[in-house]
């Protein structure tokens, strides 16, 4: 079958599984966009193409498929940079498809002419740069291939114009991905025996449940492997919801921001068990200090991560499905309470986080926010979050049972991320209920999106907490440069009015009694909702280990916290 | 311990791999000492040897990722094989009449070759080891190094196993027109 470039392009798309596109045009992709009209293919018009691949982010994130987004050459390419660095930080796999100008006028600084597979190489698991019809099929197809599987990814496929427009033959058969054989995956059985005298011996044993539980699909297996051996785990951000916050074994989040108790159990266990999870610095604090009793058994399935932060005793690459139904006949039931019960002890001076019943003080805080949105949504929203204080305090107060139903930017950080990603969650899985939470800062990077969900008409509802800082840099420099609040403060709109041009609706909460009507009313109403949540301005998120520090050496709630003296109110 | 690290990689002849595998070392702050690339006794198949300072755990980590770009067809790390290494220099240095033929000797002891004679400077080519060239290097300063050009380490491993023979190389997307070619950059 004789066919343009372009018209090979949506075929292979559409071949490979793909529905949706978000994108933006522009000239030197405008042939693929004449022919995207002859394909079923839902295109989502973003704002800007960084929302394009948040979005593409997010869907995959939301939905475990690969997410597409496109854009033309130049500017429309490099703003793509952000999301695609953020999705190669979080394991994410998307397919960026950018145009190029016509291969003749490559390396002439012609118009909207950027080198952007020479700009993308280092935030790409893989990239093209195709200058025929011919490689277009072939392309694609390995570029889902790329994306999907081992370390998920994100691959960037940029074709020129001319490619696009001129014809050939699709051989689709032909353009099947034949990726390079790597060294044998399959561990050594000493290193399975060896894992299994680590963990049958343990007495103080703890699993860090990452990202890759959820990459794997190995949340049932992890969850039988915790109650087989009795051992309790603690979750990376990204790891959130892949174990049952409720469940009895879970510890919470580990890190910069997880509770005491969590990072305590840590530095005392005898037996660390990282899970699809990096040892990333914001997890461990000062290496030099970091679990100096434990023996650690790393299973992770890209092999550049063993002994990369943490040497480790045992590692084991591999997909850690796979390897947990190779051990878990052989790990022994364990009875561990001793360990369990002391953990459960410290959670005793952590009651502070117990603010379910906190009576109102007339003060609206961020965590009450949090704790009534989990409420009064029964704990089964798809979060999306932003970057900062607030996805901190979500991370800490709405208990995540499920897994994919927390997404936000932990590798990179990236402000902007929530409200994209959000977009691109609501396509993927339109019968969930999805809430961007978001702070006034990181929702002005990309709340030009908003008219994306005006023009799709999505339903998802933006809960922004709103203190007018800057907030996570604000408490950096309250805690480590004097309070001297360089660049912070921030001047807002009126956020529901925004919302209200968008022809969106919008709200304004600054008390603790109107927060669950407020979430009630969103979630009845058909269409988005932006409730502005007016809180505290000096919050800060506790406890905290400041950046390089040692895990047990916390910043704790100061006592009596702000959060408590409310709670002892009458 | 840190030592140098040659490590033996097979890639696919293509444009832009090259700049994959440096930036890599870039990127990841591994600091190449030398690399060189060329043809292979297959088509389609380019061999460099890459020589890098790194300990047990960075070279193993060096190892993996090299893995991970796709265009990467094998990784040996040979430092511990027993093998042959060699690097090739032209050295041009100044030669009087009273001092050609004492830097002639010197050439011969070294068995390194004079390539071209001028009037005032000669032009010495040696392969070697990396010592043996400093060692000549060293013994010829005195005399005025004008120019030097070395082509970094080259490594095979001894005896008759590797080659690229056993390598599965997938095809080029099209062997006719394989300039145009542009999987990579």
């Amino acid at each position: 079958m004789t066919l343009t470039g372009a018209q090979i392009l949506w075929e292979s798309l559409v071949r490979e599984g793909a529905t949706t596109v978000f994108g933006y045009p522009g000239g030197a992709i405008l042939p693929a966009y004449d022919a995207m009209l002859d394909y079923p293919i839902r295109h989502v018009l973003v704002r800007h193409e960084q929302g394009a691949t948040h979005m593409a982010d997010g869907y995959a994130r939301a939905s475990g498929r690969v997410g597409v987004a496109v854009a033309t050459s130049g500017p429309g390419a490099t703003n793509m940079t952000t999301g695609i660095a953020t999705a190669m930080m979080d394991s994410s796999p998307i397919v960026c498809i950018t145009g190029q100008v016509g291969s003749h006028l490559i390396g002439y600084d012609a118009f909207q002419e950027t080198d952007i597979t020479g700009v993308t190489l280092p935030i790409t698991k893989h990239n093209y740069l195709v200058t025929r019809p011919e490689d277009i099929a072939p392309a694609i197809r390995e570029a889902f291939y790329i994306a999907a599987h081992g370390r998920p990814g994100p691959v960037l496929i940029d074709i020129t114009k001319d490619a696009q427009q001129r014809t050939c033959e699709l051989d689709w058969d032909g353009a099947v991905p034949k990726p390079h054989k790597r060294p044998g995956r399959r561990p050594h059985p000493e290193d399975y025996a060896q894992a299994l005298r680590l963990i049958n011996e343990a007495r103080r044993p703890l699993i860090l449940g990452g990202h890759g539980i959820m990459l794997s699909g190995a949340m049932h297996i992890v969850r039988e492997f915790a109650e087989r051996a009795h051992i309790p785990v603690a979750m990376t951000l990204l790891g959130i919801g892949a174990f049952p916050a409720s469940h009895p074994l879970n510890l919470g989040m580990m890190g910069m921001h997880g509770e005491a108790w969590v990072n305590t159990a840590i530095q005392e266990a005898d037996l660390l068990l990282a899970f699809g999870m990096r040892f990333d610095d914001r997890v461990t604090g000062n290496l030099t200090t970091y679990a100096p009793n434990a023996k650690k058994i790393h299973i992770e399935i890209d092999p550049s991560e063993i002994n990369k932060n943490v040497r480790v005793d045992v590692a084991i690459v591999g997909d850690l499905r796979a390897v947990l139904e190779e051990l878990l006949p052989d790990v022994a039931e364990g009875d561990r309470s001793e360990w369990i019960d002391s953990l459960a002890s410290l959670k005793g001076d952590a009651a502070v986080r117990d603010i379910q019943n906190m009576p109102d003080s007339g003060h609206l805080y961020a965590a009450h926010v949090i704790h009534d949105l989990w409420h009064a949504t029964d704990g089964n929203a798809l979060v999306v979050t932003d970057v900062g204080q607030h996805q901190m305090w979500e991370a800490q107060y709405y208990k995540h049972d499920q897994p994919r139903s927390l997404i936000t930017s932990g590798g990179l950080g990236t402000m902007g991320f929530a409200l994209p990603a959000a977009i691109g969650a609501k396509i993927a899985r339109p019968d969930a209920e999805v809430w961007a939470v978001v702070g006034d800062g990181g929702f002005q990077m990309t709340m030009a999106e908003l008219g994306t969900i005006a023009q799709e008409r999505l339903d998802l509802n933006v809960a922004i907490i709103n203190n007018g800082y800057l907030g996570m840099v604000r408490q950096w420099q309250e805690f480590f440069y004097e309070r001297r609040y360089a660049a912070t403060p921030l001047l807002n709109p009126d956020f529901a009015k925004l919302a209200e041009a968008y022809g969106l609706t919008g709200t304004t909460v600054t008390t603790r009694p109107a927060v669950i009507p407020a979430v009630q009313a969103a979630r009845a109403h058909r269409g988005t909702v932006v409730i502005d949540f007016q809180v505290e301005q000096e919050d800060s998120v506790f406890p905290m280990v400041p950046a390089g520090g040692d895990l047990h050496a916390m910043i704790r709630r100061p006592s009596p916290s702000p959060i408590v003296e409310t709670s002892a109110d009458p | 311990m840190v030592e140098t690290h040659t490590f033996v990689v097979y890639v696919e002849d293509r444009p832009g791999v090259l700049n994959r595998v440096a930036s890599l070392f870039r990127r990841r702050a591994f600091n190449i000492e030398s690399l060189t690339v060329g043809h292979t006794e297959r088509a389609g198949v380019s061999r460099m040897t890459i020589a890098v300072k790194a300990d047990r755990t960075g070279a193993q980590r060096i190892e993996a990722h090299l893995y991970k770009l796709v265009n990467v067809i094998n990784v040996e790390d040979i430092t511990s094989t027993p093998s042959v290494l060699r690097d090739l220099a032209m050295i041009k240095v100044a030669a009087t009449q009273e001092s050609r033929s004492d830097i002639m000797q010197l050439v011969d002891v070294f068995r390194a070759r004079v390539v071209d004679v001028a009037p005032d400077s000669l032009i010495i080519e040696i392969t070697g080891t990396e010592d043996k060239i400093d060692s000549l290097l060293e013994v010829l300063r005195p005399y005025g190094v004008i120019e030097m050009v070395r082509t970094g380490r080259v490594a095979i491993t001894r005896g008759t196993k590797n080659g690229s023979s056993g390598l599965a190389v997938r095809p080029p997307a099209s062997p006719s027109d394989e300039a145009k070619v542009s999987y990579s950059v």
